[in-house]
């Protein structure tokens, strides 16, 4: 109990929840500057296209106050270990299917993200989850974009077997 | 025309082949997605929804009602069988059920779920089709100042009220509403937050928002986590319920629709607390309550049957007021929107038999999952045991098919990409998700109520308090965030966080 509570007392203030404080002021920031100088053209009503985005800038102000009094409280919950390799496996899988998908089309972009998704949970290996991957999105894409019309994008693979 | 014609029409709508092909499709695919681990009923929605988009409006709605039902009652099968913490579109259902299942009494539990959900199902839905004209009559006569109330009413009841922390709650609402500013703003036609980006001018799309918060963020989460070690218990013994079964289930059914309906009927959203009530009701009422907390049937009964009762009350709000109080509603708004139709009192009036149609067809979507679910109990089990990194490679690829059929652009998948993270950033700080998607598509219907309001007013901002109605829904709307913050304060706020629900 009293290590628990010391531990608290040595989690105080929450770098965390400060850091996303300061990400909220810069949102609060951003919203004002863009509609300040994009906002030009005189408006009649008295709300126009700025109000909303003015009053929303000024909440997140707000909110990143009250949150940097939370973070000093330690109201914040608490928060597992977390680990770093298997969010990177999946953000490469996505950002490697959006880079590839209108080159190598719908299968093959598809098919890394499948695989890579595989590995951050720790099943491989690439060679062997990869064409498992390119034969599912194949079949996934002759439904969609054969079936239903969705217009998916075709790449070599496609273009071979259609 | 009074309902009960309006309904036979709408049933000779649902009732035609094309049309109950759909309704069976809908309610299979929704059944399989919800049963996932993970896949509450909003992701299942926000899934399924590219499977509809190239379908004329009526055949694709009446397939969405069957993809909300079904993803219902499949979420309730993984929470008896797979105590899914996390899973809380029924996490009540889990508490008896799980209990039930572990005591071999798995079959009893998920028919008492199946058929407490049908009998809700039932009544709720002729309870939608009998209060929606009323509602409708009364919603014709708000003006834009009421109608604004209402949206900070919701917002309040969705965002601050209910969940652990009103701070966290109120900043994804914001999150929402600033998303919503991106894109040409639809009076004046000014860019707002574009950055001069061109893709950015339709701004943001509803479902790929919901999606990546949904999809990518938990898939994120449960990966960088590490844990879930869930087992799946094996159904043992009899499926069928007995005689004492069905005498001990029958009142609860009854009861939580009773208690589900009304409190998703009303406008304000607020995710499962009918379940708790249910819950409570059944634990106070029981014969035996010694029984709860080890497996009592009448604890899975009410608060599944208050669980569904609501889900088809939400759609009051939705269909009659164009009010999306929950996440998946706001979802199924978008659903809507595809279509260039926007739900409210008018489209009572302008498309009745769209509406009807969808309402009848509920109704057989009901039907289909029961005739369904019972005998097929086994085969949505077996998806049960999907490895997770399988599982979410699937959620994955469809997820982003989604994406990329409603938008085949590099720009869109970058746009998942950064919302996944969000969505993993407010799991992992504890902030809930629903806001920030009902914040998305609502902000901007707000922002025009206001200006509407005040372009009648000349600028006067009285005009939101001239009526008693828009007083009411001010002063509830304050209560929402002031009362819980008085909660909290005096030690009392483990009841609302019970009571707030991060999906659905």
């Amino acid at each position: 109990m009293s290590l628990d509570s010391q531990q608290q007392e040595r989690r105080r203030p929450d770098w965390a929840a400060l850091a996303i404080a300061a990400l909220l002021m810069a949102v609060s920031v951003v919203i004002a500057w863009s509609t300040a100088s994009h906002g030009a053209g005189a408006s009649y009503a008295r709300v126009g296209p700025t109000t909303f985005p003015y009053v929303i800038a000024v909440a997140f102000f707000g909110l990143s106050i009250w949150t940097v009094f939370e973070a000093f409280r330690g109201d914040f919950p608490e928060r597992e270990k977390q680990e770093i390799s298997p969010i990177l496996w999946i953000v490469g899988g996505l950002a490697a299917q959006m880079l590839l998908l209108k080159a190598a089309g719908f299968s093959i972009a598809t098919a890394l993200l499948f695989a890579a998704t595989a590995r951050a949970f720790g099943r491989g290996p690439l060679w062997k989850t990869i064409p498992i991957g390119i034969v599912l999105s194949f079949v996934v894409w002759v439904i969609f974009a054969k079936g239903l019309q969705l217009s998916l994008p075709a790449g070599p693979l496609e273009h071979l077997l259609f | 025309m009074d309902t009960f014609g309006l309904l036979a029409q709408g049933l000779l709508t649902a009732l035609e082949p094309m049309n109950m092909l759909y309704a069976l499709i809908g309610v299979t695919l929704g059944t399989a997605v919800g049963v996932l681990p993970g896949i509450g009923p909003a992701l299942t929605v926000a899934l399924l929804l590219p499977v509809t988009y190239k379908l004329d409006p009526a055949g694709s709605l009446i397939m969405f009602a069957g993809i909300y039902y079904g993803g219902m009652y499949g979420g309730s099968t993984t929470s008896i069988l797979l105590n899914t913490p996390g899973e809380s579109a029924s996490i009540v259902t889990a508490l008896e059920g799980n209990k039930m299942a572990r005591a071999g009494r798995g079959g009893p539990a998920l028919a008492t779920a199946a058929i407490g959900s049908f009998v809700a199902g039932l009544l709720a839905t002729i309870g939608l089709a009998f209060i929606a004209p009323t509602v409708v009559k009364m919603a014709l006569s708000f003006g834009p100042a009421e109608y604004f109330a209402l949206m900070i009413l919701a917002f309040m009841t969705v965002s601050a009220a209910f969940g652990d922390s009103t701070l966290r709650g109120l900043t994804a609402l914001f999150i929402g509403l600033g998303l919503g500013l991106i894109g040409i703003d639809l009076q004046t036609g000014q860019a707002r937050l574009a950055f001069g980006i061109p893709d950015l001018l339709d701004g943001i799309e509803v479902t790929t928002l919901a999606v990546a918060l949904f999809a990518v963020g938990e898939a994120l989460s449960v990966a960088a986590s590490k844990g879930g070690d869930s087992t799946i218990q094996a159904i043992k013994g009899s499926v069928w319920m007995t005689r004492e079964d069905w005498s001990r289930s029958w009142k609860p059914w009854l009861r939580g629709t009773a208690i589900g309906f009304p409190i998703g009927a009303m406008p304000a959203g607020g995710a499962e607390i009918g379940t708790f009530l249910s819950y409570s009701v059944e634990k106070n009422l029981a014969k035996k309550p010694e029984e709860f907390g080890h497996g009592a049937i009448e604890g899975v009964a009410g608060p599944e049957a208050a669980n569904n009762a609501s889900a088809a009350g939400t759609l009051v709000p939705l269909l009659t007021l164009g009010l999306p109080t929950t996440a998946t509603a706001a979802i199924m708004l978008a659903g809507f929107q595809q279509f260039g139709l926007q739900p409210g009192p008018l489209l009572f009036a302008t498309n009745p038999q769209l509406v009807w149609g969808l309402i009848a067809s509920l109704l057989v979507a009901n039907l289909m999952l029961l005739v369904l679910n019972l005998p097929l109990i086994g085969v949505w089990v077996r998806l049960l045991t999907i490895p997770l990194p399988w599982l979410y490679s699937g959620i994955l690829l469809f997820a982003t098919l989604g994406t990329i059929g409603a938008n085949p652009s590099t720009f869109e998948l970058g746009m998942l990409l950064a919302f996944g993270l969000l969505g993993y950033g407010l799991r992992r700080f504890g902030y809930p998700i629903a806001p920030v998607v009902v914040g998305l598509i609502l902000g901007p219907m707000a922002e025009q109520q206001l200006r509407r309001a005040l372009a009648i007013s000349q600028g006067d901002p009285t005009i939101l308090v001239h009526s008693p109605i828009a007083i009411v829904l001010l002063l509830l709307a304050a209560t929402a965030v002031l009362l819980p913050l008085y909660l909290r304060a005096r030690g009392r706020g483990k009841v609302l966080a019970q009571l707030g629900a991060n999906e659905d």
